[in-house]
């Protein structure tokens, strides 16, 4: 498709976003700065409210225009975001980019067929006939391995598994071959062996055709499936971002840190897990400095004070943590 | 049902022998006897359709379960989504009823005319639910919802009171901050809390978690699941604790009951089931488990498909339309579980743990494909 240049697909800096009510104001984002290449995969990991969602909609352009409060920039391809209005965002959503969310039951229209829905979506952009869109929707079905796509190009929503509606979903996104896929926890409603196929289809899909994929996910498992890089969200903030492996086996950010050992794989019974006290900020009051200093068990007095930005500490690593060079031995890790 | 008989025959039960072993007062049968003994427990739920809305089948949503919960262990359901593990809870508390089989608590079977009544089985067996919103009353303050239970069972306002902020300092929310919130006012983690809270008010032996901490942020879950472990050795409880998440239940659980499709396909000693499964299912499950390590991905998904429709499951075994072993034997013949009152049995319901079966490779040990999950300690060491 474009050709190939050292420019980023996706370009986002220090983007905010707000809800503002009558009463109070959410910050949902705090200052979210990132880039994609075409062809890499990024995942956004956090836990909920930390904007990982509110942040892809961002992208979309999919956020109601008159209650949120969006700044910033957001760059894809060409495309300043913020600057489209509607009809041309509507023409970039699905042909530029597509996005595929958690759950496929409320994202599928449950009154027409999964092969008309993928119809709509070739026919909305490409302009082709009903039965050549029709045929690619029976390609595209296979191309998600949907098994005995013909009967199911005729089947309602309610008709199909929770995987195979995933699936059909995948089919859509795909169906004009966006250059950028955004995925809102897409396996995070399955089984989990569904939620392995489905994996392995997207990152064969987006290998295939060269996408760049931003996914988000709250768990660490998932993220080291699919991952190149990986960027992790806290109270609207990026805190850690870098290769896959860096972040996710050698953290370095004392949230991440604490996420990764208070998970449970191959864990010791009988023994408390370490878990991160306290639960995380209301985002209509955010505190000053670090917004993970009152969880935090390596918060100095200055982190209270001063917010730290995210900066590059290592190759190819980013963390936004004022103690960072204090803590990047595993010594000073073990001792605190 | 007969309300008038039931009264009668409560009045006139002769006083039960109580032995009171060392320990726990509300102990009768002592250590061996199970705490929980479930026997073919079966529930279909008819599903109509057609032109004149008629009965065309049944979704065989528990069918043919037995297993035992001894006391003080942890029992572990796992299962995918649709096995039937949340029906069977609501079975066991008798929120629905069962079509056939029997549930025993300590000796006493639940319901029939001189068993136990509902009444006296939630004293002992509660339930908490995953969705932590939904299962709390929003017009009431939690200090209310906690002291419902026992305000039902006769037990004084003051008293109840007392109970549900003793009860929230045990689940770690000061009841001076808390008691008098409204759910709305609180987090997801809290709010769980608070169900646990409320599940503990009539001081039950017996707490059935159906994907307690499922819907709670990771660093929120293992503060939950450290409070769980903390609550089972204070208030001398057994739990049932139903997850889709392996990782969790093996932290968790005791022995393991691994479940597809309304059945039970395997059962035994957690440690045994994770390190040498005996299914071919909880292989595939166990395989699915995602590593941290981006070196360690799924190159090849461990099963093919979904699970089938539980209103027509396939013949003999169930499991063998996505099974890599399945054999004539399989379709022609449904394996069966054996001995499940033994604590201490690993038992799978496959062709290919019974030697007498006739599969190809019965009495055999499944294939190893276990990757290596080292832990996060030992990776940052």
């Amino acid at each position: 498709m474009s050709g190939a240049t050292a420019r980023p697909l996706v370009e986002v800096r220090n983007l905010t976003v707000k809800f503002a009510g009558r009463d109070e104001t959410v910050c949902a984002v705090n200052g979210v700065s990132f880039t994609l290449m075409a062809g890499e995969v990024l995942c956004v990991i956090g836990e909920s409210g930390s904007g990982k969602s509110v942040t892809m909609r961002a992208l979309m352009g999919l956020l109601p225009k008159r209650r949120a409060i969006v700044e910033g920039d957001i760059r894809v391809a060409e495309h300043d975001i913020q600057a489209l209005d509607e009809p041309r965002l509507a023409q970039l959503r699905g042909s530029l980019m597509a996005m595929i969310f958690q759950e496929p039951m409320t994202a599928l229209d449950p009154v027409y067929t999964i092969g008309a829905q993928i119809a709509e979506a070739v026919r909305r952009h490409a302009h082709a006939s009903r039965q050549a869109a029709m045929a690619r929707a029976l390609e595209l079905l296979q191309l998600v391995k949907v098994p005995s796509p013909e009967r199911r190009l005729k089947a309602y929503p309610h008709e199909l598994s929770g995987g195979m509606r995933q699936r059909a979903m995948i089919a859509i996104a795909l169906a004009c071959q966006p250059a950028l896929l955004l995925a809102d926890e897409p396996t995070t409603a399955l089984d989990a062996t569904v939620q392995v196929q489905v994996l392995i289809l997207l990152r064969k899909l987006q290998k295939e055709f060269g996408m760049g994929l931003i996914f988000v996910t709250h768990d660490l498992g998932v993220a080291a499936q699919i991952a190149d890089r990986v960027a992790v969200m806290y109270a609207g903030r990026i805190v850690e971002e870098g290769s896959a492996r860096d972040v996710l086996m050698n953290p370095r950010h004392p949230y991440t840190i604490g996420m990764l050992a208070s998970t449970l794989h191959g864990r010791v019974r009988g023994r408390d897990i370490e878990a991160i006290p306290g639960s995380p900020p209301d985002m209509r009051a955010l505190p000053r400095g670090c917004s993970f200093a009152p969880r935090c068990r390596f918060a100095a007095a200055a982190c209270l004070e001063t917010e730290p930005r995210l900066s590059q500490a290592f190759p190819s690593h980013s963390v936004a943590c004022s103690r960072v060079g204090e803590l990047s031995t595993p010594a000073a890790l073990a001792v605190s | 049902m007969k309300n008038g008989l039931r009264a009668f025959s409560l009045a006139a039960r002769p006083a039960r022998p109580v032995v009171v072993p060392p320990g726990d007062p509300r102990d009768r049968g002592g250590p061996a006897q199970p705490l929980l003994l479930v026997e073919s427990l079966r529930k279909y739920f008819p599903v109509s359709g057609g032109v004149f809305n008629r009965r065309i089948g049944d979704v065989k949503a528990v069918d043919g379960i037995s297993f035992a919960v001894f006391k003080g262990e942890t029992l572990g359901v796992v299962g995918e989504s649709g096995c039937g593990k949340s029906t069977l809870a609501r079975l066991v508390v008798g929120l629905i009823p069962s079509n056939s089989g029997s549930v025993v608590f300590d000796g006493d079977p639940v319901g029939g005319s001189n068993g136990l009544t509902l009444r006296e089985l939630r004293r002992n067996l509660q339930i908490v639910f995953q969705d932590s919103d939904a299962s709390l009353n929003p017009r009431l303050p939690v200090e209310e919802s906690i002291a419902y239970g026992p305000r039902v069972h006769g037990v004084t306002r003051a008293a109840a009171k007392q109970t549900a902020h003793d009860l929230l300092r045990r689940v770690g929310l000061r009841p001076d901050l808390f008691a008098s919130r409204y759910p709305h006012e609180l987090s997801g983690g809290q709010k769980q809390r608070v169900n646990i809270a409320r599940a503990l008010a009539l001081s039950p032996r017996m707490l059935i978690l159906d994907e307690a901490v499922s819907a709670l942020d990771k660093s929120i879950e293992a503060q939950v699941l450290n409070l769980l472990r903390y609550l089972k050795s204070h208030f001398n409880l057994t739990y049932i604790f139903i997850s889709h998440d392996l990782n969790v239940v093996h932290y968790i659980a005791d022995r393991v009951m691994v479940m597809y499709l309304g059945q039970v396909v395997e059962i035994g000693p957690a440690d045994a089931i994770y390190s040498e499964p005996k299914h071919p299912y909880t292989r595939a499950l166990l395989d699915s488990r995602l590593a941290v390590d981006p070196i360690d991905r799924i190159e090849a998904a461990p099963l093919t498909g979904d699970p089938p429709n539980p209103i027509t499951p396939p013949s003999g075994c169930r499991f063998r339309t996505r099974c890599a072993f399945a054999e004539d034997v399989c379709t022609a013949k449904a394996p069966a579980l054996g001995g499940w009152r033994d604590p201490a049995a690993h038992l799978a319901a496959c062709h290919m743990a019974d030697r007498q079966s006739g599969h190809s490779r019965a009495g055999q040990t499944l294939p190893a494909t276990e990757r290596p999950l080292v832990s996060i300690e030992a990776r940052l060491a």
